[in-house]
C-alpha cells in the first residue's frame, strides 16, 4: 500500500487521483501510525516551508520521513516536499527541514531588468544527468509542470538527478538519495511522463540502492 | 520565451459540455469525461472548466462532474464560475481542480482574493475578467461582472493591477466582442494587462484560426492561450494548434 502524507499542506485529491489513474493503492493518511503500515510513501505538498514542516512535526511525519530513508522505504516526495528534503529552507525567514539530503533551499532572485515572473510556473523540460529507476523509459528533456518560488540547491552534484532552466537559470528539478526521491515538480499534472515517473514508484526496489 | 499552454475550455451548464464537441471518436460529444480525455489525449497543456450557470443550488452537480473530469485530467486544470467563498475553493480543490478563477466576487471584494491567496497560494488564484470596449476608459476597456451583464465603470488594466495587488498569480480577460466570434483575441487588452501587471496572462475569447493563437502568444504576450468554440466544433484539434505555433518558432510543448 502508497501513503500519501496529509500533514495540512494543500489537498492532495490530485495526488490520489493520478494513482488509482495508473491502478495503484494509494490513500490519503493524516498520522504516523497508519503511514508506517504503507510500503511506500508520498510526501505532496503545497504552501509555505513554515507550515509544512509545522504539520510534519504535529502528525510525526518529521521522524516518520526520517526513518523511512534509514530503513529504505522508498519516499516520493512532490514540489515542497522535495524542498522539505533538504537541511534548510530560506522561506519564512529560515526553516530547518528534514535534512535528509544536504543542501538547501533558495528564493528565485532575477535583476528587474529581466523581468521574469515568479513563481515559475508552467511547462519546463528537465535534463536527466545520470540514471536512475524512477526515470526509466523518460527520455532527456520531457516536459514537466511546475509551479514554485523557490528551488533545492543540493551539496553535491551526486544528489541532482534532473536540471532545469528558468530564463537562463539553472536548477536542480530532480533529487534523489537512497531510497528517497523528489521532484520539484508535480508528475500527477505532467501528463504521461508524470504517471510514467509514478508508475516506476510503485514498483521501485529499492533493498540493492544506496 | 517560456512555453506557451493550450487550454481547451469545457463550458459547462448542468453538467454537460455546453456547445458539444465534434470528435468523431467520441460517443457522446456532450460528455465533459469523455472531452477531457480527447483534449489530453491531443496534448493539452491545461484545461479549464467553466460552469457557466453557477448557481448555489448547481455547485454540487458541479463538483460531482468536476471529480469524475478530474481522474481522467493528467495537466493542470482550472475551474471557475460561481466561485465566491473560501469554501467554494477548498470544495474545488477536493474534487481534484488545482486552481481556480474567480470573477464577479473578486470585483466585488478584493478582501476575499487577498485571503483566498493567502489561504490557498497565489498559483491557485487566477482572476477571470470580462471586459468590453469603452473609449471612455484608458485603456479603452470596461470590466463587466456578473457573467458579462454588468458594466462596472471600471478601467480593465487598472482593475488588472488592483488584482495584482491582492497576490493573484494569473489573469484571464475574456473579451465580450470577442468570444465567440472566431475573428481574433483582443490583443491589446492582453498586452496591455501583461505588461503593466507581469503576471502571466491567459488570452481568451475570440480564437478562430490558428494565426489567432500565434498573434496572441506574440504580439498579445500571452503566457496561455484558451480557447473553447475551435476545439468543441473540430476545427482544429489541439494537436494542430501546437504543431502551428512550433512551425513558427513559438515554443510550446
Amino acid at each position: 500500500m502508497i501513503a500519501i502524507l496529509d500533514y495540512g499542506a494543500g489537498n492532495l485529491t490530485s495526488v490520489r487521483l493520478a494513482f488509482e489513474r495508473i491502478g495503484a493503492n494509494a490513500i490519503i493518511v493524516d498520522n504516523a501510525d497508519d503511514a508506517r503500515a504503507a510500503d511506500r510513501i508520498v510526501f505532496p505538498g503545497v504552501g509555505s516551508a513554515r507550515s509544512g514542516v509545522d504539520g510534519l512535526a504535529q502528525r510525526g511525519f518529521h521522524t516518520l520521513l526520517k526513518d523511512a530513508a534509514a530503513r529504505r522505504t522508498p519516499v516520493l516526495a512532490i514540489c515542497l516536499g522535495m524542498q522539505m528534503l533538504f537541511a534548510s529552507s530560506e522561506e519564512d525567514d529560515g526553516v530547518q527541514c528534514l535534512d535528509i539530503i544536504p543542501g538547501s533551499v533558495k528564493l528565485f532572485h532575477f535583476p528587474a531588468s529581466q523581468r521574469v515572473k515568479v513563481p515559475h510556473m508552467g511547462w519546463n523540460t528537465v535534463a536527466l544527468p545520470q540514471q536512475h529507476p524512477l526515470l526509466a523509459g523518460i527520455g532527456q528533456h520531457e516536459a514537466f509542470y511546475f509551479v514554485h518560488s523557490y528551488y533545492a540547491k543540493p551539496d553535491s552534484p551526486e544528489h541532482t538527478l534532473g536540471i532545469s532552466d528558468y530564463a537562463d537559470f539553472s536548477f536542480c528539478a530532480i533529487t534523489g538519495r537512497g531510497s528517497v526521491f523528489g521532484t520539484q515538480f508535480h508528475p500527477e499534472r505532467s501528463g504521461d511522463a508524470g504517471l510514467r515517473i509514478l508508475q516506476n514508484f510503485t514498483t521501485w526496489d529499492t533493498t540493492s540502492c544506496c | 520565451m517560456d512555453y506557451v499552454s493550450i487550454i481547451p475550455c469545457l463550458d459547462m451548464k448542468d453538467g454537460r459540455v455546453v456547445k458539444g464537441v465534434h470528435f468523431v471518436e467520441l460517443q457522446d460529444a456532450a460528455d465533459p469525461v469523455a472531452a477531457a480525455k480527447a483534449y489530453c489525449a491531443s496534448g493539452a497543456d491545461e484545461l479549464a472548466f467553466l460552469d457557466i450557470t453557477a448557481t448555489v443550488e448547481k455547485r454540487r452537480t458541479m463538483f460531482d462532474v468536476l471529480q469524475k473530469v478530474s481522474a481522467v485530467v493528467t495537466v493542470p486544470l482550472t475551474v471557475g464560475g460561481g466561485i465566491r467563498r473560501l469554501q467554494d475553493i477548498d470544495d474545488a480543490l477536493a474534487a481534484g481542480a488545482s486552481a481556480v478563477s474567480i470573477s464577479s466576487a473578486a470585483y466585488r471584494d478584493p478582501q476575499f482574493v487577498r485571503e483566498a491567496v493567502k489561504t490557498f497560494g497565489a498559483q491557485r488564484i487566477c482572476i477571470a475578467i470580462d471586459v468590453d470596449r469603452n473609449d471612455a476608459m484608458p485603456s479603452k476597456r470596461e470590466v463587466y461582472i456578473d457573467g458579462g451583464r454588468t458594466p462596472t465603470g471600471k478601467d480593465a488594466v487598472a482593475f488588472a493591477m488592483e488584482m495584482k495587488d491582492t497576490g493573484a498569480g494569473r489573469i484571464l480577460p475574456t473579451s465580450k466582442a470577442c468570444d465567440g466570434s472566431c475573428g481574433g483575441y483582443d490583443l491589446a487588452v492582453t498586452r496591455a494587462i501583461a505588461e503593466k501587471t507581469g503576471l502571466p496572462v491567459i488570452a481568451s475569447g475570440g480564437a478562430g484560426t490558428l494565426e489567432h493563437f500565434y498573434a496572441a502568444a506574440t504580439e498579445g504576450k500571452a503566457a496561455a492561450l484558451l480557447a473553447a468554440s475551435v476545439f468543441h466544433f473540430g476545427t482544429f484539434t489541439v494537436a494542430q494548434v501546437k504543431d502551428y505555433l512550433r512551425g513558427r518558432g513559438v515554443k510550446v510543448r
